[in-house]
């Protein structure tokens, strides 16, 4: 398979991601990667909710919590996710200056967006006193939304190293599926974003 | 690289070939290595608790090592003998079975099986400083609060050796899907391929929960976090289910592949398509669905209530109804069969009355209401080696000797296959059949000593004596190995008048598999070339270039970097010094990764000339 294309054909094919057996193997693997990542956030989840009342006398949700920076990370997460579609719109029709663009626009948002979670561990650590050892909770809290962070962080890291290797080179059928496969992954990181916010964020502040 | 190069060269050049490999069949042998050694370390393991029992208040080895031992013993045989013994297997047959050339990520092969081997050393260079000493299970507070860094080993191997399983399940999932030969449906894939592809799932879904599971213990153990803390709001019992969320699937993951190879075996040697080939199919998936509904009926004594109890006793107890329906389709393969019996045939046919055994007494325990006198007796260590070693383990051996000349290109001899299999099998009943009814007297598991005059002293012995038995069938086993190597004659490429791909390509393997890949008519589709066409596969396409992986050193390295983050962890509490190992080991592993993904790894082709030049 493979070896009589070309990886830079003249007219790039519909869906360069999946025009190899290579690329087509990496999208399911991918896919195959975010079900077993989705029953690790869901272990996460499930242990989050059963300590989340286990405050042990230290600050408790209702205290902790402010919604507006949170909603703020949600749009931030959010707009992001839009932002990898476009790429991946502009990666279908061989523009790779725009897939650049907008993938780039993709990892600042992430980048505020990480930004905006470091500082709210910050204040809740050195403002509230509230810390992964303080308490059961605190290890769920800072283990839940800590694990989303790092993948966000990993993400972050991978989207460079693609948009810097390939910066030069431009688009063909070897790099279309590690976008695409980049991609997926960030919308995923985004759906358990979304979890998070409505768990432990306003769950946080009803419960 | 052609064949007859691959065959002569210098020692170094070998181990740096197997260092670098990604070929399936080459990563297939390196898995039955490791995973045989673990599983001799598993098994003198074994002997040791034996020789201990062996008597009322013995004291061959003190309390605490006894401890080490139980644990050892069944962190080795689950996750670096079973396992590893039947990804072995996996990766060495299961390609060929559906006429591909090679797993779909075979860089990603590499890693998962480096992985697993530097997870199984971590774990066992603990044996230098105190072993793990929490059972297998390490159920909190045992876990939690057990002095020095046994428990700290058992986190960091098991969770590196995970990562490796985890790939290596998404890596078969891609492959069966994507890469089967023209003709493959789903509905002709060999049995074994399909118990590959449904254990790929489960490792898949399972995993991620022992995952978290280690991630929360080591962030009790090494950063002072709280969940199983109860003075801080912890609770010990998110250990016991999340460990048994993964757990009790993996059960599954080890017996499904087994029920594959025994499918095989039956079907070849009885000279007849598998009996009822779809309902296995369903029993099968079946199987692996109710598995991951049935976690809490390790914990029906914690106290979750009656419903609870209720629920799981009855989901339990209907998966004896797709094992059932295995049970009887393998019996009727054999009915009006014509059937040899050979080593490989015997371990299938001792297989049926052992694991039936072992499923009754299942169902037994799964009545959670009489539960509560069984639980954590010897009744439960009878029971599940009855399904372990009469399941899994036969399954391993049977598969073995089946595709020995696939793999190894011998024949392995009959007399020796034969006495193997006698003494391990009496060996294995005398062992295990007394247990149950010294769990029944009320011998507690993982007990140091016990009294005497209290009826348990003649059933213990007797049990040693077994051990005995067995360790000699597996001895006679490793002679066998050697001896075919050296004594026996290259064997054919279809010794037994398969019925499946994997004998329909040319021995030795070649390392691109099909030259061209076959035309599959049907179930059993070499058998149909036999008895409908000439005998051979159809090819399915004309020669050309076939595209080939490179080999890469940076799996290992990556492993590498990963063990020795490992210890950096372990240690990073007692010395500053650890951080160097910390950040170095995570440096070397993050540093492989990106090395991977900047670097293009094109693979080259075999050009169709030279494919010409090879006889056929």
């Amino acid at each position: 398979m493979g070896h009589d294309h070309s990886l830079n054909p003249e007219t790039m094919p519909h869906n360069p991601e999946k025009a190899t057996l290579e690329g087509k193997n990496k999208f399911l693997g991918l896919w195959f990667f975010l079900g077993g990542e989705t029953v690790l956030f869901a272990s996460l989840f499930g242990t989050y909710l059963a300590l989340k009342n286990s405050t042990a006398g230290g600050p408790t949700s209702e205290e902790l919590f402010g919604l507006e920076l949170v909603f703020l990370m949600t749009m931030l997460l959010l707009t992001s996710s839009l932002t990898s579609v476009y790429a991946m719109y502009h990666m279908k029709n061989n523009n790779f200056k725009k897939m650049q663009l907008w993938l780039g626009i993709t990892g600042l948002l992430g980048l505020v967006f990480l930004g905006c979670e470091i500082y709210e561990f910050y204040h809740y650590i050195h403002g509230e006193h509230f810390t992964f050892r303080s308490s059961a909770f605190g290890s769920a809290f800072y283990t839940l939304v800590g694990f989303h962070g790092g993948h966000v962080l990993f993400g972050l890291l991978w989207l460079s190293a693609l948009m810097i290797r390939n910066a030069k080179r431009g688009l063909n059928l070897y790099n279309a599926p590690k976008f695409n496969t980049f991609s997926l992954y960030w919308h995923f990181i985004d759906v358990v974003w979304v979890f998070i916010f409505t768990v432990v964020y306003l769950m946080g502040k009803v419960a | 690289m052609s064949i007859a190069t691959t065959q002569n060269k210098s020692f170094t050049a070998a181990l740096w070939d197997y260092l670098t490999t990604v070929d399936h069949k080459k990563i297939g042998k390196l898995y039955i290595y490791a995973g045989g050694f673990f599983f001799l370390l598993g098994g003198l393991e074994a002997l040791i608790i034996r020789i201990q029992l062996i008597q009322p208040e013995n004291n061959f080895i003190s309390a605490g090592l006894y401890n080490e031992m139980i644990t050892m013993h069944g962190t080795t045989m689950i996750f670096l003998a079973a396992m590893p013994l039947l990804l072995g297997l996996m990766n060495a047959v299961m390609p060929l079975q559906i006429g591909a050339r090679d797993v779909a990520f075979p860089f990603v092969n590499s890693l998962g099986f480096w992985l697993f081997l530097f997870g199984g050393i971590m774990l066992n260079v603990s044996w230098l400083t105190g072993a793990p000493d929490a059972g297998w299970t390490a159920y909190s507070p045992l876990s939690t609060q057990s002095p020095g860094h046994g428990v700290d080993y058992y986190v960091l191997g098991l969770q590196i050796s995970g990562a490796g399983t985890l790939m290596g399940g998404i890596n078969f999932l891609v492959t069966i899907v994507n890469m089967r030969a023209p003709g493959m449906t789903y509905m002709r894939m060999p049995l074994f391929t399909w118990t590959t592809f449904v254990v790929s799932v489960l490792i898949l879904f399972a995993f991620p929960a022992l995952t978290v599971g280690l991630f929360l213990l080591m962030f009790d153990r090494m950063f002072d976090a709280a969940f199983f803390d109860v003075t801080l709001g912890g609770n010990g019992i998110i250990w016991q289910h999340l460990f048994w969320i993964f757990g009790h699937p993996e059960v599954y993951i080890l017996i499904l592949p087994a029920f594959g190879v025994f499918s095989e075996i039956f079907a070849t040697f009885s000279k007849k398509r598998l009996f009822g080939y779809t309902a296995m199919v369903f029993a099968t998936i079946l199987i692996a669905f109710l598995g991951f509904m049935v976690w809490a009926h390790h914990m029906f004594t914690v106290g979750m209530g009656p419903v609870a109890n209720s629920i799981f006793a009855v989901a339990t107890m209907a998966i004896a109804v797709p094992t059932g329906i295995k049970i009887f389709n393998w019996l009727l393969t054999l009915w009006g069969g014509s059937i040899t019996i050979n080593s490989a045939m015997l371990w299938s046919l001792a297989f049926i009355p052992s694991f039936t055994i072992g499923g009754m007494t299942g169902v037994m325990l799964a009545t959670s209401v009489a539960d509560y006198q069984y639980h954590d007796s010897y009744f439960v260590v009878a029971h599940f080696h009855y399904v372990i070693v009469g399941g899994v383990v036969f399954g391993i051996l049977a598969g073995l000797h089946y595709w020995w000349p696939l793999i190894f290109r011998r024949v392995l001899n009959e007399k020796l296959g034969k006495l193997a299999f006698w003494t391990f099998f009496i060996g294995f009943h005398l062992t295990f059949f007394i247990q149950h009814f010294l769990g029944l007297m009320g011998m507690p598991r993982r007990y140091w000593v016990f009294l005497d005059e209290q009826g348990l002293d003649t059933g213990n012995l007797i049990s040693t004596i077994g051990a005995f038995f067995m360790a000699f069938g597996v001895i006679v086993f490793l002679i066998n190995a050697f001896y075919s190597w050296f004594k026996e004659e290259p064997s054919p490429q279809d010794p037994w008048g398969g019925r499946t791909l994997e004998w329909a390509v040319k021995s030795p393997t070649p390392y691109y598999n099909f030259k061209q890949l076959p035309l599959v008519r049907g179930l059993d589709p070499l058998w149909i070339e036999k008895t409908e066409g000439n005998g051979k596969m159809t090819p399915a396409e004309p020669v050309g270039d076939i595209h080939m992986p490179n080999g890469s050193i940076i799996p290992f390295i990556m492993s590498l970097g990963f063990f020795i983050a490992g210890f950096g962890f372990i240690y990073h509490n007692d010395t500053n010094l650890a951080y160097i190992l910390l950040f170095g080991g995570m440096a070397i592993a993050l540093g492989s990764m990106l090395a991977r993904s900047l670097k293009d790894d094109l693979g080259y082709h075999i050009s169709k000339e030279e494919l010409e030049r090879e006889a056929d």
